[in-house]
């Protein structure tokens, strides 16, 4: 038997790895992706004090600390057993517009997009930030820098710094809006509408215009039938920040809905002795492998997720963009993969629709930003993070300590699913042990597509990865290695 | 951006980025220098940089000694991997700089030091509300599995700083450091401006000369938690009893979390001239506490203030628990 190694080690901490097994006939027999590296958050909340979490949970994640920050000021909200004030509660959400903005620019341009703009089977040199700017203008590079930056400024305005944000408070938040920072947001939140509009053309012209590339998004390799699951409101409508949790089947019908609270009731954690992440699945199905098919309980989540869990986006253009989204791909839910890439870019519009939306409100002014907090208790905080659902749970202990934390958070929701994209792209695109480097960036392409926070993880990067891909003879001896971007 | 060969022909700065156990939230911070980035690239050659070109380890191991001028190195050391490649950097590179406060003093992840391997993998994949996990299983850094053998790196006991593993020259405080802190770095190397070897690159400050709040000379009886503070006021957070780093901890980043009202936690490290910053603050909260007259106080009086500090090695040493004197946890097996 062959053994393939794509190591993207290069990532030098080795935080993604890939192995592909050949059968006697150099066929796919099965592939692992592996996640080398874990920190131990979980264990080193305990004894921390209450109000530290969403600052201490943040540096999970640098890429989406604003979501860490928010699912944790959730949790302790619940925790605390308080509400707090609408105002807060908006400016929470106006933050956490910013973040999507942000995030959401920041994969499309920089990380994931360019396998699209450039071109999946363009030079390595060229499918990065830079190779788009080339196609797409040193005008339009100019606007992604400039955009990019003004999701950042908006979270920096309301949460202090943009990275590793400090606002979030059980009951509320510590700082409200001036005016003059309200206009300031208005107008870079203005000018991200805009952008977003640009950048769906942008994906219409090169993307939706070119059958090859329609093809490639239909193509059986980046299919997978799972469950989808994200947040929605009372409307069933997506949403980021609050709601109740919305599974989906196979056909786009309702499994499940249920509330964050509940979290363990509806799904569970599988371990693997081969990597340090788990493995989430449906509880009521079981975990049946790296299987798809409503026989097993792995579901997906992020930007396709969150769009075949709900039933449309809650604003009037991000609406439109998700009617045609399924009216062009045949129809919900949406089972490929590369299709994460439009989805997110329909998320972005929401975003900036809703930070509009947000900034205008009256009440977003309002002072009442925070609510006495009540005995610290057990509670649980949801939030959707720009590539997936993420949870929060902590268990207080009478003085406002952390007695147990538990992170279930969102390339987790998404590692099932990710192994079987990266395994039936393999076995796709690989056959009778041929494999070049466009085959390596099909394969790449196909745990790209869901999220730059696995990058985060695992501290991939945007444009081509780096890989090797090493093949061993049926006695493990190494008989050909081929390098990509190496 | 030149690579290669290509790069030896001019005289830029040769420049390598490195991530080890860290968020990634120091590449976002020189993303965030925004346009400015354009300008660093008119002055310096990216060798590599994981989050925006590609390279590969044996690019690295393929250079000849001292062929990168400056390595920014961010994250803690936690893997056998980590360990390994900030020893390859380090012979690499003319000078090798701890970027932000996991490769400064620990950061975040070394708050795991209060635990070892066996607690850390015991939370989260033995005793957890959401794990299934009847078989009891764990990662193992060999795995055979059907078709054949699976890898991990090992995950050691302990969390340690860069210049607990290798030789550093310059240090660049913060989680993350400000866009401003980023920029006077890169000036500082490419005029040739450096301070002695084991400088930290930074703001002579502390954060409470960066408030903007006015700082008087007030006691206070009793030390809050922030969220039981009602209505945060517009003065010194430590004179409405919060405990706020902001005395203890070098400042350069416009005590960013104070003007959102809220009081530094210690991300910028000890000031210039002070060894350990919880140490430090520990001793100005007596003071603010009152209880350097403590020849007047019983001590029953003394002990129920220093109660009041409900976690101190995640209050005092949030991001620098594996630089500080003590240092972790001993934990017998």
């Amino acid at each position: 038997m062959k053994t393939i190694t794509i190591d993207p080690i290069t990532r030098l901490e080795g935080h993604g790895k890939i192995s592909i097994f050949l059968d006697g006939k150099g066929d796919v027999e099965n592939a692992y992706l592996q996640i080398p590296e874990l920190r131990g958050f979980e264990r080193f909340c305990q004894g921390r004090r209450a109000e530290d979490m969403p600052q201490i949970t943040s540096r999970i994640c640098g890429v989406c600390p604003v979501a860490h920050h928010f699912a944790a000021t959730k949790a302790l909200d619940a925790a605390f057993h308080v509400e707090p004030p609408v105002a807060a509660k908006k400016l929470r959400e106006l933050m956490y517009m910013g973040y999507f903005i942000y995030d959401h620019i920041l994969h499309f341009y920089y990380l994931g997009g360019p396998d699209f703009v450039v071109g999946p089977d363009a030079p390595a040199s060229k499918r990065n930030v830079i190779g788009v700017i080339e196609k797409a203008g040193v005008e339009v590079g100019k606007e992604v820098i400039k955009h990019r930056a003004y999701g950042q400024k908006i979270t920096a305005i309301l949460g202090g710094k943009a990275t590793h944000p400090v606002c979030g408070l059980p009951g509320g938040v510590s700082k409200g809006l001036n005016k003059d920072e309200v206009k300031e947001i208005e107008k870079m939140a203005k000018s991200c509408v805009e952008f977003a509009k640009f950048s769906l053309k942008l994906f219409d012209d090169i993307v939706l215009k070119n059958k090859k590339y329609v093809d490639l998004i239909l193509s059986d390799p980046y299919q997978l039938k799972t469950y989808n699951m994200g947040l929605v409101d009372k409307n069933n409508k997506v949403n980021f920040y609050d709601g109740k949790i919305r599974v989906t089947d196979q056909k786009g019908n309702e499994y499940d809905k249920f509330d964050g609270k509940d979290y363990y009731k509806h799904i569970s954690e599988h371990v693997e002795e081969w990597t340090y992440i788990k493995f989430t699945y449906l509880k009521a199905i079981g975990w049946k492998g790296f299987n798809d098919g409503k026989d097993s309980g792995i579901y997906r989540v992020g930007p396709l997720g969150r769009l075949n869990a709900a039933q449309g986006m809650a604003t009037p253009l991000a609406g439109k963009e998700y009617k045609r989204f399924f009216e062009t791909l045949g129809g919900k839910p949406v089972n490929s993969t590369l299709a994460f890439h439009w989805a997110r870019l329909i998320e972005l519009l929401y975003a900036t629709e809703r930070a509009m939306e947000l900034v205008k409100d009256p009440e977003i002014t309002s002072q009442k930003i925070r609510n006495p907090v009540g005995e610290p208790g057990e509670g649980v905080g949801v939030t959707e993070a720009a590539r997936g659902t993420l949870i929060h749970h902590y268990k207080l202990t009478k003085d406002g300590l952390v007695e147990k934390a538990n992170l279930v958070v969102a390339t987790t929701n998404n590692a099932g699913a990710i192994n079987m994209s990266v395994r039936d792209a393999a076995k796709g695109v690989i056959k009778k042990g041929k494999v070049d480097d466009t085959v390596l960036n099909m394969v790449e392409m196909a745990f790209r597509a869901y999220d730059p926070c696995f990058a985060c993880a695992t501290h991939t990067l945007p444009g081509g990865m780096p890989l090797e891909i090493k093949i061993y003879d049926s006695n493990r001896k190494l008989y050909k290695t081929l390098k990509q971007n190496i | 951006m030149g690579r290669g060969k290509e790069a030896k022909t001019n005289k830029k700065l040769q420049v390598a980025f490195y991530w080890a156990a860290s968020c990634g939230g120091c590449e976002i911070a020189v993303l965030d220098i925004d346009e400015k980035i354009l300008d660093v690239l008119g002055l310096v050659d990216i060798l590599f940089w994981p989050v925006a070109m590609d390279f590969k380890y044996k690019d690295v191991e393929a250079m000849k000694d001292n062929s990168i001028d400056v390595c920014f190195f961010n994250g803690a050391i936690r893997t056998e991997e980590q360990e390994h490649i900030a020893k390859l950097l380090r012979k690499k590179s003319k000078f090798l700089v701890a970027f932000g406060a996991c490769a400064v003093s620990g950061g975040i992840p070394g708050l795991a030091n209060v635990a070892n391997r066996d607690e850390v993998f015991k939370v989260a994949y033995l005793d957890n509300p959401s794990t299934d996990n009847p078989k009891k299983i764990v990662p193992k850094t060999s795995v055979k599995v059907k078709e054949g053998t699976l890898a991990l790196p090992e995950f050691y006991d302990t969390v340690k700083t860069l210049d607990q593993t290798v030789d550093v020259d310059y240090y660049l405080p913060g989680c993350p450091p400000t866009p401003d802190q980023i920029m006077t770095a890169v000036s500082a190397i490419v005029e040739n401006k450096l301070p002695p070897k084991g400088s930290v690159i930074g703001s002579l400050k502390s954060v409470c000369d960066e408030c903007r709040f006015e700082k008087s000379e007030k006691k206070i009886k009793q030390i809050k938690r922030v969220y039981e503070v009602e209505k945060i006021e517009d003065k010194c957070l430590l004179e409405q009893g919060i405990i706020c780093l902001g005395p203890a901890t070098r400042g350069g980043c416009d005590a960013r979390c104070l003007d959102a009202n809220m009081p530094c936690t210690g991300c910028g490290g000890p000031t210039p001239n002070s060894v350990d910053q919880g140490a430090k603050m520990i001793s100005s909260l007596a003071s603010i506490l009152g209880i350097e007259g403590e020849e007047k106080m019983s001590d029953e009086e003394i002990q129920k203030l220093i109660d009041q500090i409900v976690d101190p090695v995640g209050t005092f040493y949030k991001y620098g628990l594996p630089s500080a004197l003590i240092n972790k946890r001993v934990i017998k097996k």
